[in-house]
């Protein structure tokens, strides 16, 4: 189904969290499914280099 | 005064966690300060302030860990940075390791997720939000720090794909009663809210659930949103959500200022709105709004909620009639002559705005560190004067620091500095409850607040406490047992903020 506004309003979260766990936690312990992200900054954290491989990919 | 410090290369952990992990250090005896820390640019400049010599750190990056100890001895910084694993696995949930580490690997894990939650440092969120929309995900996005100039970028290509960014700087949502980054336990119901302001929103569907009505949903915008340089866009964008949306039958929009191009144009959508709509816009004057008919115009939280319940044939509980003469005359007649001004130490950014407003409104002349007006402005933010109020989640207390809704450390020593002013009679605080708050917010300050109380009684005065809570009976941190401690350590009680600086500002007219 297209992902509109409303549609967001009017079905189940499903939550891809990228970042605090505490907020992950939270959703889960209302029954909301979560996938965790176990994020880094790409590329060292090289600015430059994350903005060229983000144009290639 | 010695110190030292260590870099650990790729290991990287979230900011909060870390905040953890450093007041566990700082807890330890000897410990004067240290900082736990990703090696980015932004927080090497926060070492430097710590006054370490950066010359070995420069070989560390945003991806590795940087632990700098500052102790009374040499022996305390190296057994501390020797045990500093152990420090660190004490935080540390037990959870099966992920093998997911980009938004792609969740999406490929997860093809029917709906909603991006991105909590990272500023300086990737707005790139990391860009893949999350230009994948048809809709985003809660928390972080601060991402440029005006990103967010209308997001909020632009979002619109044109038909999907909302809640963010940047989003605290709270709830959608289909499920609670997003800082919300409480409020149960569903026909009252639809929108606002740039994780508080105000948490202030309102509390008491709403509290007077026993409930909420469809409330969408959190960012605190930019209503700015002309945004124009709105996710706002404008949840109103023809709610609108649209079955299940909502009156909808509250609850906000500072917005800027006077967009106010203009939300007045004319609120006009055309098929559902009836309250306005509730902090510091914008009444009689402006007035005028205008087609929506309801709220001065207060309380009013947007009481306006709000009259849809339904309910209405809040009236302060007015309220016999509070006794309670004040035993408050204030044991305070010195010199104890004549209010201080209010606030964890919620509206929270300390609302206060300003009803203040200014009783004619009584409040300083703060997020002034009204400019000329109320506080020089320093620790540095009260006469009647004073503080947003202590301002940049000033946060930089490098767990906002004041997660660790009590720096308002319980606040509360004390206060204490010690001869010339203060009452303290006005807050406390608020719910998902990924304190777990015992009023048990982090209470030590203080009683030692609050003896200093004044020692000087031969007294000081009046009084807290307003936000909360919910579904609150993971026990919203009788919160009070309950308050008021036997001697706290006025209030449940909302507007009331208890309404009582405020008659108690402290009663000054000798």
């Amino acid at each position: 189904m297209e992902n509109t506004v409303v549609n967001l309003l009017n079905e189940p979260l499903v939550a891809i969290n990228l970042g605090l766990s505490g907020f992950a936690d939270n959703l889960e312990v209302q029954d909301v499914e979560v996938v965790r992200v176990d994020w880094a900054p790409s590329a060292g954290g090289d600015q430059e280099m994350i903005d060229i491989l983000d144009s290639l990919l | 005064m010695a110190s030292g410090y260590i870099v650990r290369k790729n290991q990287y952990y979230d900011s909060l966690f870390l905040m953890g992990v450093n007041k566990r250090i700082l807890d330890r005896s000897g410990v004067t300060q240290s900082a736990v820390l990703m090696g980015s640019d932004t927080n090497k400049a926060l070492l430097a302030d710590i006054g370490l010599d950066l010359a070995g750190l420069k070989g560390a990056g945003p991806n590795d860990l940087v632990v700098a100890v500052v102790a009374d001895n040499q022996q305390v910084v190296d057994e501390t940075l020797n045990q500093f694993d152990q420090i660190l696995n004490a935080g540390i949930a037990p959870r099966a390791k992920t093998t997911l580490h980009t938004l792609q690997d969740g999406l490929a894990s997860r093809p029917n997720a709906n909603l991006a939650v991105i909590s990272l440092p500023g300086e990737y969120a707005a790139g990391e939000a860009r893949k999350a929309i230009e994948s048809g995900l809709h985003v809660f996005l928390f972080s601060d720090n991402v440029s005006i100039e990103d967010e209308l970028e997001l909020k632009k290509l979002a619109a044109g794909k038909g999907l909302l960014v809640m963010g940047p700087d989003c605290g709270t949502s709830l959608i289909g009663g499920k609670g997003i980054g800082f919300a409480n336990a409020v149960r569903k119901g026909k009252i639809g809210a929108v606002g740039p302001s994780g508080t105000g929103l948490q202030e309102f569907t509390c008491q709403v659930h509290n007077a026993g009505q409930g909420i469809s949903h409330a969408i959190g915008t960012g605190s930019h949103d209503l700015s002309d340089s945004i124009g709105g866009l996710t706002t404008f964008a949840a109103l023809d959500a709610l609108e649209a949306d079955p299940g909502t039958e009156v909808i509250a929009v609850i906000s500072k200022p917005p800027g006077p191009k967009t106010l203009a144009k939300l007045i004319a959508r609120f006009k055309s709105s098929q559902k009836p709509v309250v306005a509730c816009f902090l510091g914008v004057e009444q009689s402006a709004l007035e005028k205008d008919t087609g929506f309801f115009p709220a001065n207060t939280i309380d009013c947007a909620v009481d306006i709000s319940l009259r849809v339904f044939g309910g209405e809040l509980p009236s302060l007015n009639g309220h016999d509070w003469d006794e309670l004040q005359r035993s408050e204030s007649s044991e305070w010195s002559g010199e104890q004549r001004y209010l201080r209010g130490l606030f964890a919620g950014g509206t929270f300390c705005y609302q206060s300003q407003q009803i203040m200014h409104q009783a004619g009584l002349q409040v300083f703060s560190n997020s002034p009204l007006e400019k000329k109320f402005g506080l020089e320093h933010p620790e540095k009260s004067r006469e009647h004073s109020v503080v947003d202590m989640g301002d940049d000033f207390y946060t930089r490098g620091r767990p906002h004041p809704m997660i660790d009590g450390t720096w308002r319980s020593q606040r509360i004390l500095s206060e204490a010690r002013d001869s010339s203060v009679s009452v303290l006005l605080l807050d406390f608020i409850l719910g998902h990924n708050a304190s777990l015992d917010p009023v048990g982090d300050l209470l030590e203080s607040i009683i030692e609050a109380k003896r200093i004044a009684r020692e000087r031969g005065g007294f000081l009046s406490v009084v807290a307003s809570v936000c909360g919910t009976d579904g609150d993971l941190q026990d919203l009788e047992l919160q009070i309950k401690m308050l008021r036997e350590a001697g706290v006025i009680v209030f449940q909302s903020n507007a009331s208890a600086v309404s009582f405020c500002t008659e108690l402290i007219k009663r000054r000798k």
